[in-house]
């Protein structure tokens, strides 16, 4: 077995994902240079349109909500080394706990109670459909990543079911459910900061944004400072030792898988209580495998995943002003940027470190001969 | 070399191999001379480099540095195709055969002669069956090979090098997972081999097995090669200290045991597979306070279930066992939680598998097993500087090195992973310990030091169950000495009445020497 | 009764052209499973053949050189995934995944900027399509009571690419368990060391593995936009190389298994879009979308070991390391 290129830590968490974005942006700039547009030009249209235009940067933020959540959720099943690919499917379902709750009791319960209550809903729906594909990984062997991509497709079956059957609201044509009262609302930051007197754009950022950030601290403790985060990791690391160990396994592996889910499920609440206010088909849009991109930039850190969020969130904002900008590119170049941060920081993983490892080497020998070693 | 002689003629030649990983340097400057037609016999502690250096030779890495000459032709061997090429043959450690192919797909597989599988299978099936008769080596060409014994599949890879036209046989510790008698069916094919002319490179770390059978014999420590012998003009004793670089061994200071009142009490434990197999077979035993007890057996013979079974890892399908005054039964099976909250502390055989967690820091491989807190500390939260603490503390009492407990696991050397392992589990005061293999791939001054604790455990009360693959190591550790073959206990011998004859003889399932057949023995323990 | 018949008949009719991708893909999906890949890059190819196929067709009006390019294009997306996952070790699901990504955001981007259709391709014309092949005295024969119809609708009609598919079954098969090839590959998936050990590189039969997956995927996206289509939508794979996972899945990473298990998800969904808006007695109207949920609903059922049990390659997945 020959080790690892050993890189040091500062190198595989901060340089390593610089080194992988900027290598994706390279690429599809290309792309955008052989369709025939300047690559530059549309660099500065997106980041105009991701952080410089009035409540752009609102807009960055709302979309990085989303993938706050679905980061996370990727994150804690890979620490239990389980590849979630259900986040899209998660995420759906949360949508249906939330729209179930607030079409049941939006007349009848105050915001105070329904609130908790949809986010609650929208969590459990999730961690359910996170939690089937644990059980079947954890007791009946089947590989998650495969029932984790059935999942996607049967949540999206279900929904379209229901959507456009039961829960479509009487006389309207388009397959979704009413629009839920304003006890169902998560409040618009802009309007919170306004009540303050201080100005502030419109945009869809409302305080699910304060609950992704909340998500995240809750991650971290869960992971590396909780008991059950220490079973999470021995697991992925050493199922042999977790079992040594007297760790539950299986046990082990629902329960993270539930929590993911759920993590995924919650992301509902930014589009369904904060955004939409009711539940539409197809509101997660792919938001559930930006997740994997997300997780993986952001080394499965809360931390990370913030910074990767904000960078998609970013993308996906600046993108749409592509469309607005330029009759030849549009928000689909950062699908692209996306597949190709994916594919750098995931498939091709390694074909940076070992050349930034020999350069590392190259450059930092004098100082650690220095320094001098110890075995 | 006796002067005079006309120079031999030479299968293999190695000069000045150098091969490291990383930092490690696995062979250094490395000379070997194998004399066409002979058995020639590489011998070396584990991690001694002898696998690299065929692994070399074998084309499966490049070596850094050095010439290879193969019949007196200097060469480069880049693949393994290219080893096949100038017919040398290799039986691997782990076999490469593809488990549910049929013998001979597996002998066929990449020799297949045409592009049509079937066509080369006629072709191959003559040739196989003609090689099986001139060397008894007699395999069913239909089997699926996952369905064979062991000894059978090593059968299947000596075969598909001979098929490959091998001139040159590599045999890489081919005995490990053989029962005696197999290994001495094995030597007979050896044999066999060498009166057809070919050529035997045996990588070993068996004495026993060099003086049995080769006619060479090349010593190899710390990725050196310390010395070429004819086997005929050397001693075990001799080939053991060049191994080994010093006298040895390590006699533990070992007082008589005072055993007390039972603490572990097993009565017909079972254990068989999904698919039938039996891996335990009626195993009865009782472990006192105050005493070790040695359990002898060629690997794979079911002392790692044994452990697992007592340890709590997988439920016994048959009987019982009692640790303190809970039973456990197949129908009410325990885990490794509950075993530790009655006082059994387990340090397993595979330490990287099992016994730490390599990204892990120290500090948290420290509480592995113990992660859940006892009944004052239950709570969810894990306080990173409590842990530390805890494991400064310990690295402190067992001499631990670099005493770092935020380094991870994985930086530290073997011998300082195994202390790491056994501070965890002995700090926990237990009334049984459960040792598999505890000085594997640990350095000298370590076992020592492993050995030293072990004692100084067993002084102040504790039952502990020993498991090792060293003879050695069960003779001058343990009280007692029980010896399992193929699932089942075949005997007890005390301290002194053991020595290698009569456990090998024990080990092999052959009835020991006094006149009680091991069946008999088994079935009265 | 004769007007049922041919219902049915036309059902199993649409049957294998809905399942002729599935099968195309199932089968690239067993040689890059079997040889120890993890494919899920099936979907990606395919969406990007398709459009390569179209857009080619469109600009030289054959329909035969946009297969050829399609072939071309999906092949060296299978030798991305090798690169990611056979050379550089890195996770397999990861890269196959990035590849789907990949097309959706690079099929519609290219799509905008070559056609401006809002990433469609042209409606493609008559003659730069595979057009169905009507089999001799298929009108004549067709006549002749129930057999007739089973000639002139389910054997009759269907354009050459659909026969490909069901070859490239036979195909499989024969390579998979006749040829030397097949052998090693087959070997490659189970233990790979063995393979290596024998003097036959593991990468390179990897490698090959993926490109002749890579070939029937590009016939796959091809015979989507240039034979049952007239062009290329954005998303027109709309999950199929998933459902032609599932079906590999299903079939056991076996070519008969797989085909049946193709033939099946093809008729749910040719049966679910004759459903589409009938009313059924008891249950009111048919629960179409949730018939077209049953493929992934049977795959996990079986994945689960409920109904038999679906044996993955024991390699596959992982990186082929030489061990020390």
């Amino acid at each position: 077995m020959t080790p690892p290129p050993a890189l040091p830590r500062w190198a595989d968490v901060g340089l390593i994902p610089l080194i992988n974005v900027l290598a994706a942006l390279v690429v599809s700039g290309i792309v955008v240079a052989v369709i025939g547009e300047n690559p530059f030009e549309a660099m500065m249209v997106m980041i105009k349109g991701a952080f410089v235009y009035k409540g752009s940067l609102g807009y960055t933020l709302y979309y990085a909500t989303n993938f706050i959540f679905t980061g996370l959720a990727v994150a804690v099943a890979f620490h239990a080394m389980l590849f979630n690919i259900g986040g899209e499917g998660q995420a759906y379902l949360g949508g249906l706990g939330a729209g179930l709750t607030c079409l049941m009791f939006d007349s009848m319960f105050p915001a105070l109670f329904l609130v908790p209550l949809a986010i609650m809903a929208s969590a459990s729906f999730g961690a359910v459909w996170g939690a089937i594909p644990g059980y079947l990984q954890a007791k009946r062997g089947s590989h998650i990543v495969i029932t984790t991509i059935m999942f996607n497709f049967l949540a999206a079956s279900i929904m379209v079911w229901l959507l456009a059957g039961r829960l479509k609201a009487p006389g309207q044509m388009s397959p979704e459910t009413r629009s839920f009262s304003a006890n169902a609302e998560l409040p618009f930051i802009h309007d919170i900061i306004n009540a303050f007197g201080v100005e502030m754009a419109r945009s869809p950022l409302n305080l699910s944004f304060v609950v992704a950030l909340l998500a995240c601290v809750g991650v971290w403790v869960l992971i590396w400072r909780s008991r059950l985060g220490y079973a999470i990791r021995a697991t992925g690391h050493s199922t042999g030792a977790a079992e040594y160990a007297g760790i539950p396994v299986s046990t082990v592996i629902i329960i993270t898988m539930a929590i993911s889910g759920g993590l995924a499920g919650m992301m509902a609440i930014n589009e369904i209580l904060g955004v939409q206010h009711r539940t539409i088909l197809g509101f997660t849009s792919g938001y559930g495998f930006t997740g994997i991109a997300v997780a993986l930039m952001g080394r499965n850190h809360p931390i990370g995943i913030i910074l990767a969020s904000l960078l998609f969130g970013a993308l996906y904002q600046g993108g749409a002003e592509l469309d607005f900008e330029f009759s030849t590119i549009t928000r689909e170049m950062v699908l692209l940027i996306q597949g190709l941060i994916i594919l750098f920081s995931g498939g091709l993983a390694y074909m940076f470190n070992q050349p930034l490892a020999h350069l590392l080497g190259l450059l930092l020998a004098p100082r650690s001969a220095k320094g001098g070693q110890n075995g | 070399m006796a002067n005079g002689d006309p120079t031999p003629p030479l299968a293999i030649e190695l000069s000045a191999i150098n091969k490291s990983f990383g930092g490690v340097h696995a062979n250094k400057d490395v000379n070997l001379k194998v004399v066409s037609g002979h058995i020639h016999g590489i011998i070396g502690e584990n991690g001694a480099g002898k696998s690299t250096l065929v692994s070399i030779l074998y084309g499966f890495y490049a070596a850094d540095s050095g010439l290879i000459s193969i019949n007196g032709q200097t060469t480069t061997v880049r693949h393994s195709a290219d080893a096949i090429g100038w017919g040398i043959g290799m039986v691997h450690q782990h076999f490469m055969l593809v488990p549910n192919f049929t013998v001979l797909e597996n002998v066929m597989l990449g020799h297949e002669g045409s592009l049509s599988v079937e066509a080369g299978a006629q072709k191959a099936r003559s040739t196989l069956n003609k090689l099986s008769e001139d060397f008894g080596l007699a395999v069913d060409p239909d089997m699926i090979v996952e369905n064979l014994p062991v000894g059978l599949q090593q059968r299947v890879e000596i075969l598909k090098a001979l098929f490959r036209g091998a001139e040159i046989l590599i045999l890489d510790e081919p005995t490990g997972v053989l029962t005696p008698q197999e290994t001495e069916q094995l030597f007979e094919i050896l044999r066999a081999l060498r009166e057809q002319g070919v050529t035997i490179l045996l990588i070993t770390h068996k004495l026993k097995e060099i003086m049995a059978i080769t006619d060479d014999v090349s010593v190899m420590r710390d990725g050196e090669m310390v010395a070429h012998i004819e086997t005929a003009r050397t001693s075990p004793a001799e080939l053991a200290e060049l191994m080994v670089g010093r006298k040895v061994l390590l006699e533990v200071d070992h007082t008589l045991a005072k055993p007390g009142v039972p603490v572990l009490q097993a009565q017909n434990l079972c254990l068989t597979t999904a698919n039938g197999i039996d891996q335990l077979t009626d195993i009865s035993l009782t472990l006192r306070e105050g005493e070790i007890v040695g359990i002898a057996g060629v690997s794979g013979n079911g002392q790692s279930e044994l452990l697992d079974v007592l340890s709590g890892i997988t439920a016994p399908t048959g009987g019982s066992f009692r640790v303190g005054i809970s039973e456990i039964t197949a129908q009410q099976p325990s885990d490794p939680a509950q075993l530790r909250s009655l006082g059994v502390a387990h340090v397993p055989e595979d330490r990287h598998k099992c016994g730490i967690v390599l990204p892990f820091s120290a500090a948290e491989s420290m509480i592995l097993g113990y992660s859940s807190g006892d009944k004052k500390n239950g709570g969810w939260w894990l306080s990173p500087s409590e842990l530390e603490t805890n494991c400064a503390d310990r690295m402190q009492d067992f001499d631990i090195r670099p005493p770092l407990p935020k380094l991870a696991s994985a930086n530290f050397s073997g011998g300082n992973q195994q202390k790491i392992v056994l501070a965890r589990e002995i700090s926990t005061q237990p009334k049984l310990l459960l040792v598999g293999q505890p000085t594997r791939g640990v350095d000298i001054g370590a076992i020592e030091f492993i050995h030293k604790q072990l004692i100084a455990l067993r002084n102040k009360g504790c039952a502990i169950l020993l498991v090792s693959v060293e003879l050695d190591e069960i003779m001058s550790l343990s009280d007692r000495i029980l010896v399992m073959n193929n699932g089942q206990m075949v005997g007890e011998l005390a301290r002194d009445e053991a020595d290698e004859q009569r456990l090998g003889l024990m080990m092999a399932g052959i009835g020991a020497d006094d006149g009680v057949t091991a069946l008999q023995m088994g079935a009265k323990s | 009764m004769a007007d049922l018949w041919l219902q049915f008949l036309l059902t199993i009719d649409a049957s294998l052209r809905v399942a002729t991708p599935l099968i195309l893909c199932a089968m690239a999906g067993i040689f890059s499973e079997k040889s120890g890949v993890i494919d899920i890059s099936l979907e990606g190819k395919m969406l990007m053949s398709a459009f390569a196929a179209a857009a080619v067709a469109a600009m030289t009006s054959s329909a035969l050189a946009g297969l050829m390019v399609a072939i071309g294009v999906s092949m060296l997306l299978g030798l991305l995934h090798g690169l990611a996952s056979i050379t550089l070790r890195g996770n397999q699901v990861i890269s196959g995944l990035a590849i789907n990504i990949l097309a959706s955001g690079l099929t519609v981007t290219i799509g905008i900027a070559m056609f401006r259709q809002g990433g469609q391709t042209p409606n493609l014309a008559r003659a730069e399509r595979f057009r169905p092949i009507e089999l001799p005295l298929a009108e004549q024969l067709g006549s002749l009571p129930l057999i007739g119809p089973i000639y002139r609708e389910v054997i009759s009609g269907h354009n050459i690419l659909v026969w490909v598919a069901l070859t490239a079954v036979l195909f499989t098969a024969f390579i998979l368990t006749r040829t030397r090839f097949g052998l090693r590959l087959r070997a490659v998936g189970e233990k790979p060391e063995a393979l290596d050990s024998a003097g036959v590189s593991v990468a390179r039969t990897r490698y090959l593995a993926l490109i002749i997956a890579g070939v029937l995927c590009g016939m796959a996206g091809a015979y989507l936009s240039t034979a049952h289509g007239s062009g290329f939508v954005r998303e027109m794979t709309a999950g199929k190389g998933y459902i032609a996972l599932a079906a590999m899945i299903f079939g056991k990473w076996q070519p008969r298994g797989a085909l049946l298990a193709c033939l099946l998800f093809g008729f749910l969904e040719a049966v679910a879009s004759r459903m589409q808006g009938v009313d059924v007695p008891l249950i009111g109207e048919a629960p179409v979308d949730l018939i077209l949920a049953l493929p992934y609903l049977l795959t996990v059922i079986l994945l689960a070991g409920f109904v038999g049990k679906a044996m993955p390659p024991r390699a596959i997945g992982e990186p082929y390391v030489k061990e020390r």
